[in-house]
């Protein structure tokens, strides 16, 4: 392959005349962990409500969040990217859409809703799986003990649920950050688009793309080690799970 | 921690093999042993590489292109095929560098930037950068722009060119940036932008093909003088004279008027539009006397 090999690249300053590549990428890396936050954040809540209506009695309310999950799990990202960010303030009254699109951060806000819709249905299915893995005798014997269905599972299922889905939910957590990316196609300057940006104004594609790829394995190192000292620091001994 | 370790001795490997990659042969031996020529094409540079409506790659780039493989054949003496592989703004050059394309058929700028990475064949084509925007905005120059929101396609000169410029003129303005030429335009066309800066020749096809072209201007103001070549490999002489040879008798040919009304100043598939853009005193001068300087001094 012929390529001019610069590492120094990062150390030069970018044409806004302000910051240095290295700066730059920071600046991505920045945008990238707080879309994922809290896109992760909205995701684990709506997740965890739409899981358990999913394993609720009621059979009205497993229809409205089976429509839900199929719904947001299966339209690809990048579409529904490109959804919430030129259709959907097309549908709402003008002056909603000019306020929606009016927005300092408006390519933000819109990956983080995205983002957060889009995982929550993922999150939604592991929830349910977590609680349907569980032995039917603990709803039962919960409900004997003369707990109410709201006290069941906020004292037995889902906290045994949660210890047999994380490493899942750790899958998850690592997909949304990776997912977040794809915010770049609606112009919103994370780890990925601040790469492409410094291959734009400098040329040196490889070095830029190396520096991200870098990046992301770190922040997955930690999330995973992190996620791992959770699993330990929940387990029960003699349940499901390793430790 | 093993898997860890794994992980870095596997990365550093394959680092270490991709700088110590074999030198690939000059092109037009590769394109001999191989038997094909791989041309880098647009989707959307209309009118310079576009897909029409049964999914064929067209237009003026690709046209000259197609006269460089002729004399490709001709050198080689035997018969080459071709092959069209889709590129955009952003991929354009490391799949030129890393031998994926061997000629690049779009709408790309010669600056001396690039120069580092790849070279160009005598410019096709002279466009200024220019400011699109909405007639009721009352947008007459840059200086307008100040605090508002602009629209640039990422991986061209032009964002690199707005971004200096917001910083040396302090405008303020806030640049978001469009992932190619059509989303740039949907960003103007839905009022997330006040104007889309681009080259004007792509402004007025986007103009051309909008639902609602009388409601567009194109700015008188231009912001620069761009070159347009064919992108190669650099530090392959020997190709580049072919490619050169192929441009410059192009040119001189009679059929050239021709080639060029045909692209702008004719109705165009798939729809049929005329762009209408005569030919440019720059573009008569390049043609007369071919050349592949990067410096828009040379074009002036």
């Amino acid at each position: 392959m012929d390529y001019n090999w610069n590492w120094a690249i990062f150390g030069e300053l970018s044409p806004d005349g302000v910051n240095t590549y290295w700066q730059m990428l920071l600046s991505g890396l920045g945008w990238t962990l707080a879309t994922s936050l809290a896109g992760w954040a909205m995701a684990l809540l709506l997740g965890t409500l739409v899981g358990v209506a999913r394993t609720l009695p009621q059979r009205w309310l497993r229809l409205v969040a089976g429509g839900y999950v199929e719904l947001f799990r299966n339209v690809p990202l990048l579409v529904q990217m490109f959804l919430w960010f030129f259709v959907v303030p097309e549908l709402l009254p003008r002056a909603a859409g000019d306020w929606l699109k009016a927005l300092p951060q408006a390519p933000f806000v819109t990956a983080v809703v995205c983002l957060g819709f889009f995982t929550s249905a993922r999150v939604a299915v592991q929830v349910a799986a977590g609680i349907d893995a569980l032995a039917g005798g603990q709803a039962q014997a919960a409900l004997a003990l003369g707990l109410t269905r709201g006290q069941a599972y906020r004292h037995v299922l889902l906290p045994l649920a949660v210890r047999i889905v994380l490493p899942p939910l750790t899958s998850e957590f690592l997909n949304i950050i990776k997912n977040s990316s794809v915010a770049l196609t609606i112009g919103l300057v994370e780890l990925t688009a601040s790469a492409r940006a410094i291959q734009e104004f400098s040329f040196q594609v490889f070095e830029a793309y190396t520096a991200a790829t870098v990046l992301y394995v770190l922040v997955n190192l930690v999330v995973t080690a992190g996620m791992h000292a959770v699993e330990r620091r929940l387990a029960l001994p003699g349940t499901l799970g390793k430790y | 921690m093993a898997s860890i370790r794994l992980f870095v001795f596997l990365t550093l490997a394959l680092v270490a093999g991709a700088i110590h990659a074999q030198q690939p042969p000059g092109t037009l031996a590769k394109i001999g042993r191989d038997g094909y020529i791989t041309l880098g094409v647009r989707e959307g540079s209309v009118p310079f590489s576009y897909l029409d409506d049964k999914g064929r790659f067209i237009g003026y780039s690709v046209d000259l292109c197609m006269k460089i493989v002729d004399e490709v054949k001709k050198r080689l003496n035997k018969p080459v095929e071709v092959r069209m592989t889709p590129v955009s703004a952003s991929n354009r050059i490391p799949l030129m560098a890393n031998g994926t394309i061997d000629l690049e058929c779009g709408s790309t700028t010669n600056n001396a930037d690039r120069a580092g990475q790849v070279a160009f064949s005598p410019t096709i084509f002279v466009i200024a950068n220019r400011l699109l925007t909405r007639k009721t905005a009352n947008i007459r120059s840059l200086a307008d722009m100040k605090g508002k929101t602009l629209v640039a396609t990422a991986g061209t000169t032009t964002l690199k060119q707005m971004t200096a410029l917001n910083r040396e003129r302090n405008l303020g303005m806030r640049i978001v940036i469009g992932k190619d030429h059509p989303e740039s335009f949907l960003m103007l066309e839905t009022n997330r932008a006040a104007a889309e800066a681009n080259d004007d020749i792509l402004l007025a096809a986007q103009v051309a093909g909008s639902k609602q072209p009388a409601d567009y201007v194109i700015g008188s103001e231009a912001l620069s003088l761009e070159p347009y070549g064919i992108m190669l490999r650099r530090g392959d002489p020997a190709f580049k004279e072919v490619v050169d040879a192929a441009i410059r008798a192009a040119f001189a040919s009679p059929d050239f008027p021709r080639l060029y009304a045909k692209w702008f100043t004719s109705p165009i598939p798939p729809k049929g539009i005329n762009l209408n853009v005569p030919m440019s005193p720059q573009l008569q001068k390049v043609v007369a006397n071919p050349t592949d300087s990067p410096d828009p001094a040379a074009y002036r």
